[in-house]
């Protein structure tokens, strides 16, 4: 029988297989930043073990990294002492780090397929849920925790139990003015949070082969939010021509050597997945979330639902509990919601085709008077490409904020933060209770939704934008 | 790691499912850079309500965390584990948990005990009745228990037979992986060679 292409990656990476033990993986990629890795490095200390393969590590500067006053040190001193632990901890293991200040510096998962250290075949991972992001590439690529971290610094593998095999199979074609995040969204909350679990999901058919290597990332980014263990998506000519002329990109005959082993990096027609669900693009529409978690979402068309609706009872309970969280009322629609602060950026949406995209759109528009809109680059590369294209400009003229780079607004780790009963309109991935700052209410919602969210001051789309333009004429 | 045979302990009923691990432990706790001190802030936007569980002088001493479905979704923080034990846990049972949450509490000595969602109902309503009341949990007989007589509840809980092993022995994961260094290096001698360093050629 065939294999899936996530078995092909998994087989081609089995350092010892034993009876009654998990498969002892080899990590072609280990990605580290300040929150998850200073005990993984005390531990090292303490055992006195090295990094065993420090050209195979990665450092970089984000969860705390500030988007204004860039030029002065970290203002709070609990998240600067979390960053100088790295430097000092990169330093005296030998790891590359880019630090703030650094052209390289960005939110790890921007940063890797960025320097084309990101490539198919591999397996990568960092003490970031979101590392399945680098799925995208044909990766085998998922979070760990810092006991984890420890585990690859020191012996560059990973005892993992194998997962079961999952195929999504996305067919028909994506409709104007929705987007990869859409998609994504979507799909989350049909499956609800729990329904990847304990799978390997591959993303597959015409929609998905459509996709840009960054739209891919979107999709990818999000498998954790419904609790797969990774998500990818098979290498094709769109992903070789991404990955060709990067930094790390293979050179000269190793570039043909690598291109000719990535492409049978496919599943096989025979080989067999535990789960298949389908999907038709088409019926895709702007999607919001209403909840507390990425699984409670509608599309931008419906209503606030109502708990009552739920026939699962720990569904229902959860429903009310998001409701009285978000401040909603069952039953409003989902474009009367109106929102303080949009946030775009994030390791889901902060690329440079992400900016392009909602500069394109914000054009000649203004941020509407009681919505602050913040714009966050994944990466100083991004920042400084959009800035060359002249987005900054074009954001700026609109009425929104310019910031460094970094995880910023996507979690309330560094000074960007929504204040309590806040509500944001956010590109990132996590609509968790607090997740932008204690108190604050998150949408999920694509960069399109979130333009037009900002020039409205409601929940919007892009038809709506559309509308806006044509009353104006 | 210390050994983790079996444990009896005050139960405290967490009536949510889906508590990701931003409810666990918030990011702005997470700038500690020791294992430690995490206790504070462990459920902390819930921790204000007067009401909420921890807050009940019954379960103050509790050690056993009886969650509903989709415990420890979402971030990969190892923090959230830690908070737990910090606080005082040592086991949570769930009718299902985040991987990466049931991973890391395998790799800190914390048990997750996967128990079917009837049982868990019906443990909620044991110590909800009976406030303070302990849980057993014995990791040799994958067993779970409480009460007494004919109400009395036992059952089977899951966890994975490596985790399980890797507790009771009190194994250190990466102990275990050098004592495999010739597997790895014998790995590295036949890497592809286009694979991407990240330091300097
Ligand atoms: S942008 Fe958000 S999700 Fe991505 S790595 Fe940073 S904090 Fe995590």
């Amino acid at each position: 029988m065939g294999k899936t292409l996530a078995e092909k990656i998994w087989d081609d990476h089995v350092v010892r297989q034993a009876d009654g033990e998990p498969d002892l993986l080899y990590i072609d990629l280990h990605l580290i930043h300040e929150v998850t890795s200073p005990q993984a490095f005390d531990g090292l200390r303490l055992s006195g073990r090295p990094v065993r393969r420090p050209d195979l590590t990665l450092a970089t500067e984000d969860h705390n990294i500030p988007t204004t006053d860039l030029d002065k040190p970290i203002a709070d001193l609990v998240s600067r002492t979390q960053v100088e632990t790295l430097r000092r901890n990169a330093e005296e293991f030998g790891v590359r780090l880019h630090p703030m200040g650094d052209i390289d510096q960005g939110i790890v998962h921007v940063v890797g397929p960025q320097l084309g250290l990101t490539q198919p075949g591999m397996t990568i991972v960092c003490g970031d849920s979101h590392t399945s992001t680098h799925g995208a590439f044909g990766s085998i690529a998922f979070g760990i925790g810092t006991s984890e971290v420890e585990h690859v610094l020191a012996t560059q593998s990973l005892s993992q139990a194998k997962p079961k095999m999952m195929a999504v199979e996305v067919d028909g074609v994506l409709p104007e003015g929705t987007s990869a995040k859409d998609l994504i969204l979507a799909l989350i909350t049909q499956e609800t949070t729990g329904g990847g679990q304990g799978y390997i999901v591959e993303y597959r058919g015409e929609a998905i082969r459509a996709l840009s290597m960054e739209e891919r990332m979107t999709v990818c980014n999000m498998s954790i939010e419904w609790g797969a263990k990774a998500g990818l998506i098979a290498p094709d000519e769109t992903t070789f021509e991404y990955i060709q002329g990067r930094a790390h990109a293979p050179q000269g005959d190793q570039w043909d050597e690598a291109v000719a082993y990535w492409k049978g990096l496919v599943t096989d027609d025979d080989a067999h997945f535990d789960k298949i669900i389908r999907i038709d693009a088409s019926e895709v529409t702007p999607f919001v979330t209403w909840g507390t978690n990425p699984g409670q979402g509608v599309p931008l068309s419906a209503n606030v639902p109502n708990p009552e609706d739920f026939e699962d009872e720990s569904e229902r309970i959860a429903a009310e509990n998001a409701l009285k969280y978000m401040g909603l009322t069952a039953g409003t629609p989902m474009r009367e919601v109106s929102v303080d602060t949009v946030f775009l950026g994030s390791c889901t949406n902060g690329r440079i085709s992400d900016l392009r995209t909602a500069a394109e759109l914000i054009k000649g528009h203004t941020v509407a008077e009681n919505t602050r809109m913040l714009v966050v680059p994944g990466s100083v590369r991004v920042r400084l490409q959009a800035q060359e294209e002249g987005l900054d400009v074009i954001f700026k003229e609109a009425g929104a904020e310019w910031r460094g780079a970094g995880c910023s607004m996507c979690l309330g780790m560094n000074p960007d933060q929504l204040v309590p009963g806040e509500r944001s309109a956010s590109t990132s991935n996590r609509n968790f209770e607090g997740r932008q700052g204690k108190g604050g209410r998150t949408h999920l919602v694509s960069p399109e939704v979130a333009v037009a969210t900002a020039v409205l001051g409601h929940l919007a789309g892009p038809t709506d934008l559309a509308a806006v333009e044509t009353a104006g004429v | 790691m210390e050994k983790f045979v079996s444990h009896t302990g005050v139960a405290a009923p967490l009536r949510r499912s889906n508590v990701d691990t931003d409810q666990i432990i918030p990011a702005v706790y997470l700038k500690r850079v020791t294992r430690t001190g995490f206790e504070d802030g462990l459920f902390a936007a819930w921790r204000n309500d007067e009401s909420f569980v921890l807050n009940q002088p019954a379960y103050k001493n509790a050690t056993v965390l009886i969650a509903g479905p989709d415990f420890g979704t979402g971030s990969s923080r190892e923090h959230a584990v830690w908070a737990l034990q910090n606080y005082g846990f040592k086991a949570v049972i769930s009718p299902r948990f985040g991987d990466i949450f049931r991973g890391n509490s395998g790799k800190a000595g914390l048990l997750a005990a996967q128990v079917d969602e009837k049982v868990v109902q019906r443990l909620w309503d044991y110590v909800e009745e009976n406030p303070g009341a302990s849980v057993s949990l014995d990791l040799e007989t994958r067993t779970v228990k409480a009460g007494e007589g004919v109400d009395a509840i036992e059952d089977s809980f899951t966890i994975d037979d490596y985790t399980r092993w890797r507790l009771l022995e009190g194994l250190d994961d990466v102990g275990i992986t050098m004592s495999h260094e010739d597997d790895i290096e014998a790995y590295e001698a036949k890497r592809l060679p286009f694979k991407p360093a990240t330091l300097g050629a």
